[in-house]
């Protein structure tokens, strides 16, 4: 990509806001996210990371995108995961091992329940969104 | 199958001893009940926090927060909320305590963390640009670029209070004041991210997390003071916020967001890593100028102060990784926005590494002003396996260590340092019965020891013998008068040491000695660690009451310092002893105890 | 001691190439020939102290002062020991006495089939894991002394 000008980022923003409120880049509309800081890779976050992918894979999902994100500050609970399902509270999971990370898909995304006993309260309000 | 609402039954360990259980088989009877059985799940989760006000129950999508839930509650919450959609007030948290530290009274607060700082770590993904720029990043710049002078960024700066987040707390403004004011010509803006506190891990978190905050912060200060050009000094051992770095800084020079004349506005800014190499004292800003130039990271005096004279003799503002992620937020949402958060002196919010004996150790993030009690027991979740709390230690080596008596302080640079520890950098050490304090003092001791470049005497020579004293104290070697000695050896390292790190090292021993006293005289005069933790103060003995005399114990014993004939009971020479344990690990009869 | 004489990779030869003009060189150098060749040979010393033309004084002076740079190869597997504070509290002296028992060695020393190594650090970072080792960028976390030996036969199965 070129050198942006101010109104190129602007407008840019605009677009990639639009796209993160649609909750939607191309067709995918739930969203996996794992904490993959430090701490949450040494917790072992890498293998949640393939056993979600793979699960995806198995239950041939094609609106489901995986992705990473830093620290979420739950260090006691690593490796920590944000699921976001249309129509469901954005809720963020700990201690998700390969086991859980399957259970994820397949009860949560899937079946659009929340799972026992591993469900994290999100530390903090969005500033961004509502400050 | 669609749920409409989710009821999130904390199953913490307090609160499933207050009957969360309980709860949850109410909610699913009365929800039976109610014919809500489809539309409403029930969910036992992990640990919520707020443990001492629980048990807790959340319900979603619209996020109340009930607490000191009983299952005689259930059948209300489900009738009122549920079915008739009414908050039930009296079950709701007290706002009130929170509500005051922030400026936003319009939300539902609940929640004792508020991220400005981590505000998109753990949300963004710290690889891709986009996601930055999406969540109102790189629009500070756009603001400062085209819509505001120097001095304007200055003055504003200035006008948040924002103070400098690693450690001593000068206000930033100045720092980019005093730079900016110097002839034009070659300055620097450098990013502290050499964090070497053991037992702190905000920066490498935050620069994991969102790298691209603390570049746009670096082209800001970079445009106040009139720098074309910044270092990040970060630490070797950070490889994964090395990468995220590099990668950042490539995707934002090849956008134009760093480099010659940045989106049209002629400014140009670029930013290049220096590695640290693992010294402590490269925290401490002239000893950290020194590293980046390429020599051994030994302080000098100041004045000169880097925002004169500073890398290579050049005027230098140097910042740590928070107090910089800061800077982009109090743009975009002003002065006036930032500094209603906090307290009269200190605004904003700290960043914690939260460790030790905590239930939920994790980085978290709470306005400044909360108190340390609702870190530790309601962030924190409280003290592990049901111990008691003994301490708090804030600073790291440079701090002190905080008795219960102050946990109801409210956190901010000045009260933290009227209760003889700082601020620091943020981490925070919670430590239980189990743990004994002249032992921390010593640990820290060992460390900066270990670290002392070995330039000034006070340091070099003060650290040794502070902790010679500390080792004679933990052996049972102790007098009365090293206690003596330590104070006066403390006090000439605050006054004569040539840096923060020297004249802080003390800290640790000056705080123990004030508020824990009692133990370090146990040590001396009994003889005795209370904590258990000094092996060589335990004492085994053996009951000869319980003693068979069966000589397993003198067998294993590798100092033959068990002695007795057969069937008849043994003694322990305490002189011989080496306090391995292997007797009473041995003893089949109980007979061997320790204390 | 390795007797083996190590010689500069041309890799290397183009980075301190590179670097030479910059201010302030030095020490993102000797990070690359610490990468290069696991710590800071004599004979890669000297020749670096030719190319960039500053006294071998000044360079071991710069290697000394920082406990990152090391004078001796560490074992193909080094293990690393948390004694952050948060490993500390929980135990962290214990594990490294395990393992310096376990080896046979001290710390900042290689056994001598050249397998092993042990260091203490300062803080990586996992406090919620405490204590923690690395051996190799691969964590072990919530470790007990009685982990240790197995840890170990892990990596020696391996060779």
């Amino acid at each position: 990509m070129g050198k942006l000008t101010l109104e190129d980022l602007r407008r840019m923003r605009g677009e990639k806001q639009k796209a993160i409120d649609m909750r939607d880049s191309s067709n995918k509309d739930v969203q996996v996210i794992v904490g993959m800081g430090t701490c949450g890779i040494a917790a072992g976050a890498k293998d949640t990371f393939t056993a979600l992918v793979d699960s995806i894979n198995e239950k041939g999902l094609t609106n489901v995108l995986i992705r990473q994100t830093g620290c979420m500050g739950l260090c006691h609970s690593e490796p920590t995961v944000e699921v976001v399902v249309p129509g469901m509270p954005a809720v963020i999971y700990g201690h998700v091992d390969a086991a859980t990370a399957k259970e994820i898909v397949e009860k949560h995304v899937v079946g659009h329940e929340l799972i026992e006993g591993k469900l994290l309260d999100r530390p903090s309000i969005d500033i961004i969104k509502n400050g | 199958m669609a749920f409409e609402s989710y009821v999130l039954v904390c199953g913490g360990t307090a609160c499933c001893s207050g009957g969360a259980d309980k709860i949850v088989e109410a909610f699913a009877a009365e929800l039976a009940a109610a014919g809500l059985k489809d539309k409403v799940q029930v969910v036992k989760t992990g640990c919520l926090g707020f443990c001492e006000q629980g048990p807790i129950v959340k319900i979603l999508p619209q996020g109340t927060f009930y607490v000191q839930v009983k299952a005689e509650d259930v059948k209300e919450i489900v009738a009122e909320h549920l079915v008739k959609g009414r908050v039930v007030q009296r079950l709701c948290y007290d706002p009130e305590q929170a509500k005051k530290l922030v400026a936003e009274a319009n939300i539902p607060f609940y929640q004792k963390q508020y991220r400005i700082v981590l505000r998109n770590c753990g949300v963004i993904d710290p690889e891709k640009i986009d996601d930055y720029i999406a969540r109102d990043g790189y629009k500070a710049i756009e603001k400062v670029l085209f819509e505001m002078t120097p001095e304007q960024v200055v003055d504003e700066i200035l006008k948040s209070g924002l103070r400098g987040r690693g450690g001593a707390g000068f206000p930033t403004g100045m720092k980019w004041k005093f730079a900016m004011m110097q002839p034009k010509g070659q300055k620097y803006m450098v990013c502290n991210a050499d964090e070497g506190d053991p037992g702190a891990y905000m920066d490498r978190s935050t620069l994991e997390g969102d790298p691209h905050s603390i570049l746009e912060a670096m082209i800001i200060a970079g445009y106040a003071i009139g720098a074309s050009k910044g270092f990040i000094y970060i630490r070797a051992e950070y490889p994964l916020a090395i990468h995220r770095l590099q990668v950042a800084i490539e995707q934002a020079t090849d956008l134009g967001l760093l480099g010659k004349d940045i989106l049209g506005s002629g400014f140009d800014f670029e930013i290049e890593l220096r590695f640290g190499a693992g010294a402590f004292v490269c925290g401490e800003e002239t000893a950290l100028l020194q590293s980046i130039e390429g020599n051994r990271g030994m302080p000098k005096p100041r004045p000169p102060f880097p925002a004169v004279k500073g890398l290579w003799g050049r005027p230098t503002v140097i910042n740590n990784v928070e107090t910089l992620a800061n800077i982009p937020v109090i743009i975009n949402k002003g002065a006036d926005w930032f500094n209603k958060i906090g307290t009269a002196t200190t605004k904003g919010t700290k960043v914690f590494a939260l460790t030790g004996k905590v239930n939920n150790s994790g980085l978290i993030e709470v306005p400044m002003g909360t108190t340390l009690r609702e870190i530790i027991f309601d962030v924190g979740g409280g003290i592990r396996g049901g111990h008691q709390f003994k301490a708090a230690q804030t600073g790291g080596p440079s701090g002190g260590i905080i008795p219960p008596q102050f946990l109801d302080t409210p956190i901010d640079y000045e009260s933290l340092a009227k209760i003889g520890s700082i601020m620091g950098s943020g981490g925070l050490i919670v430590m239980d019965e189990t743990d004994c304090v002249v032992d921390i003092a010593k640990f820290y001791l060992d460390f900066t020891v270990d670290e002392s470049c070995g330039k000034c005497a006070p340091c070099r020579i003060g650290g040794r013998k502070l902790l010679n004293y500390l080792n004679k104290i933990t052996d049972g070697r102790g007098t009365e008068d090293d206690i003596v000695q330590m104070q006066n050896i403390s006090d000439a390292m605050c006054k004569a040491s040539l840096c923060g790190l020297g004249q802080t090292a003390s800290n640790p021993v000056r705080s123990t000695l004030r508020y824990f006293m009692d133990e370090y005289m146990e040590h001396i005069r009994d003889k005795k660690c209370r904590s258990g933790k000094c092996s060589k103060l335990i004492r085994y003995m053996i009951d000869p009451a319980k003693c068979k005399g069966c000589t397993a114990c003198a067998r294993k014993c590798p100092a033959g310092a068990i002695s007795g004939a057969v069937k008849t009971p043994h003694v322990i020479d305490q002189s011989k002893c080496i306090k391995c344990g292997a007797c009473e690990a041995t003893c089949k009869f109980g007979a061997i105890s320790h204390g | 001691m390795s007797g083996k004489v190590e010689t500069m990779t041309p890799e290397l030869k183009a980075f301190i190439e590179e670097w030479k003009t910059k201010p302030g060189n030095l020490i993102m150098v000797l990070h690359r020939v610490q990468q290069t060749y696991g710590y800071i040979p004599r004979e890669i010393a000297i020749e670096t102290a030719e190319l960039l033309d500053v006294p071998l004084a000044k360079i071991y002076g710069v290697v000394t002062f920082y406990n990152f740079f090391r004078l001796q190869k560490a074992g193909k597997y080094n293990v690393q020991v948390c004694l952050g504070t948060a490993c500390y509290l929980r135990g962290g002296d214990d594990i490294i006495k395990e393992f310096e028992k376990e080896l046979g060695v001290g710390v900042n020393t290689t056994t001598p089939d050249g397998l092993f190594s042990v260091e203490a650090v300062r803080c990586l970072g996992c406090c919620g894991l405490a204590p923690v080792a690395v051996v190799n960028g691969e964590v072990h976390g919530k470790l007990e002394t009685k982990n240790v030996a197995g840890i170990i036969d892990q990596y020696r199965k391996l060779g």
